[in-house]
């Protein structure tokens, strides 16, 4: 099994859970992070006081698929969360070891 | 209301059958309103005749003892218009306590959300009670130059209140001028103190430890304000020497703003604020959206803070100065977003809000003697300086994370300077004469010096005084482990936004009657397991 774990841009959320709902898959969590790759951030002021605003608003999306599936989910999600400009993100995707059913007890690709 | 319908009735026969014009031939005792021309005759003592048909002996004199009840009632209807507008006006300055919460709990951080809401709530209710037991008392008994000695304890000396100027018999003469009954007035004079004292929170949010700062209330306004209010409006000193400070830019804001001042500096800036090698940082505000609602209730506020201090329904003058508190507030607010743009390259909220509080606070002692030309003016150049202030109390390491002091104490003074300079004696007649501008010369500016130098050494050294023996015996600044969690925790237990609290034996609380978890099938501790491996 594999855990994609995808940082984009937060006005793509809704692109990307839809094309991959479309895609076959039935769940997802989302979460408001900060973050900051190769695109610079800027200085501003406040109350005449620097500071830096390095970290931008990104949404890390993780999607647990079994291992066959994890080439189509990476493609989905580049596909719908590209806009080609810089920021658009990155998807990592990592192997899990275990995966359990909380209400059920299930494990494994029946958990997933 | 009854009197009132009674009233105009009586109003409309009195025109038809011309006895108006004789009226003022009738016995009736005048007093004088300081500076307020008055429009009305106070009600004589006297009890009307029997109501038995009026004999005229001549057809020009009005039957005396309808006149008499006509008069009475009159004097009735003006105090009670004066009592409703003045208790109204000081339930409006009631509310900016609801401001200055807002404001500085949006312009601190979250984690010291609940200790900034509650030292802005129990300043009011130690205001409430000092002012009761003694600050009344020290600054509206009458007394020596310098503080009341006389009803000095629970607003219980001798009064006749509302009886006015001669016809006063009582130990609070200093404020016979206003016809409304002694306890408005206690409240109307409270809701000012409250205010002062709760100008002093902001420069010491973030690491002030609570007990201090409700024992400082405490001594603010049950010694420092009062002792300074007798001085301007108690009929002190700075009032026999001309000084004039309509609604308090000096009593109420420059001292709550020294006092700031002291407290900051005693206390130290905030763990953060300032580098190592100097340099200012910048500890953002958690919530722009509470603030701004905070300038806004301020804002509001101030209609009943400037007008209010009339203390009669003074139709000639309240709207005038609704007019003039207004117009400095949005020149200002004008006048610092243009100075933000052009100083920090952005027009920042923060600075804005700023702004129109400088206006308001540098018009409150002038607005019932200037103009409203004038009055715009004065709100461009606060709304300059409480900029200029900001950056300035940052640069020499005062540590003020409202920009208390910029807003009340500069603008304090200078709202107080500008009465010297813009008064006209026709606004307010035989009070203030002419400022500077207007050709009055030097005279009332220099009084107004006065009035500032005299009350800042005082303030300063008495607030830094208090400060000082707090410090030295309970302590006055949280330990820097605290200061970092955040003062929530540390001093009330409390989190503002608890999302990730949690509480042991949760669990058990959430089984229901049957045995079973809440919103669940299963009984509570039971496993199934499903098919499958283990």
């Amino acid at each position: 099994m594999k855990m994609v774990e995808a940082i984009v841009k937060p006005f793509k959320l809704d692109e990307v859970k839809e094309a991959l709902t479309k895609a076959g898959i039935q769940g997802m969590t989302v979460e408001e992070v900060k973050g900051f790759g190769r695109q610079k951030g800027h200085t501003e002021l406040y109350r005449g006081a620097e500071y830096s605003v390095d970290f931008l608003p990104k949404v890390r999306i993780q999607i647990l698929v079994s291992d066959e599936k994890a080439a189509k989910v990476v493609e989905v999600i580049t596909d719908n969360a590209k806009t080609g400009k810089i920021g658009d993100g990155k998807i990592f995707v990592t192997s899990v070891d275990e995966v359990i059913r909380i209400r059920t007890g299930e494990k494994g690709e029946d958990a997933i | 209301m009854k009197h009132m319908k009674r009233l105009l009735a009586v109003a409309a026969l009195g025109v038809a059958l011309g006895i108006f014009p004789t009226a003022s031939g009738i016995q009736a005792q005048e007093t004088p309103a300081a500076g307020e021309p008055s429009k009305m005759e106070a009600p004589t003592g006297t009890p009307p005749a029997p109501a038995a048909e009026a004999k005229k002996e001549d057809p020009g004199a009005a039957p005396a003892q309808f006149t008499q009840e006509l008069m009475e009632q009159i004097g009735g209807a003006k105090v009670a218009m004066d009592t409703m507008w003045t208790l109204i006006a000081g339930m409006l300055v009631f509310f900016m306590n609801l401001g200055f919460a807002s404001v500085e709990s949006g312009l601190c951080r979250a984690k010291n959300t609940v200790t900034i809401l509650a030292k802005n709530f129990v300043v009011f209710a130690a205001a409430s009670i000092a002012f009761l037991i003694l600050g009344w008392g020290l600054m509206f008994g009458d007394g020596n130059p310098f503080w009341g000695t006389q009803g000095l304890w629970f607003v219980g000396g001798a009064d006749n209140s509302p009886a006015m100027g001669d016809a006063y018999k009582g130990v609070y003469s200093s404020i016979n001028w206003t016809g409304v009954p002694l306890w408005t007035k206690f409240f109307f004079q409270l809701v000012f103190a409250g205010t002062a004292a709760t100008i002093v929170s902001g420069a010491v949010a973030e690491r002030i430890k609570f007990g201090s700062f409700y024992i400082f209330s405490f001594l603010m306004v049950g010694l420092i304000y009062p002792v300074v209010g007798h001085w301007i409006w108690g009929g002190g000193w700075l009032a026999k020497l001309g000084m004039f400070d309509f609604a308090g830019s000096t009593v109420v804001h420059s001292v709550g703003g020294w006092a700031a001042l002291t407290g900051a500096m005693v206390l130290g800036p905030r763990i953060g604020k300032f580098s190592k090698d100097g340099k200012v940082l910048p500890l953002p505000g958690h919530n722009i959206a509470l603030a701004t609602i905070g300038v806004f209730v301020l804002w509001f506020g101030w209609f009943g803070f400037n007008p209010g201090s009339t203390m009669a329904a003074d139709a000639g003058a309240i709207g005038r100065i609704a007019v003039a508190t207004n117009t400095a507030a949005a020149a200002a607010a004008i006048a610092a977003s243009i100075t933000a743009w052009m100083l920090l390259g952005k027009p920042d909220l923060t600075m804005i809000l700023n702004g129109a509080l400088a206006g308001l606070v540098a018009i409150t002692a002038p607005c019932a003697f200037v103009s409203i030309p004038s009055s715009l003016i004065i709100g461009l150049i606060a709304g300059f300086l409480v900029v200029i202030s900001v950056l300035f109390f940052d640069k020499i390491k005062i540590d003020d994370p409202v920009g208390a002091t910029s807003v009340h104490l500069v603008c304090g003074v200078f709202g107080t300077l500008c009465v010297g300079l813009f008064a006209q004696d026709h606004f307010t007649p035989n009070t203030t004469g002419n400022g500077l501008f207007f050709g009055g010369g030097a005279g009332l500016l220099m009084a107004q010096l006065a009035g500032v130098v005299g009350v800042g050494a005082f303030v300063f050294i008495v607030s830094l005084v208090f400060w000082k023996f707090i410090a030295a015996t309970i302590g006055i600044r949280v330990p820097a482990e605290e200061e970092i969690e955040g003062l929530d925790i540390g001093e009330h237990g409390n989190v503002a936004y608890p999302d990730f609290v949690t509480v042991a034996g949760r669990g058990s609380a959430l089984i229901d009657g049957s045995g079973k978890m809440v919103g669940s099938t299963a009984p509570y501790g039971a496993r199934e397991l499903s098919k499958g491996t283990v």
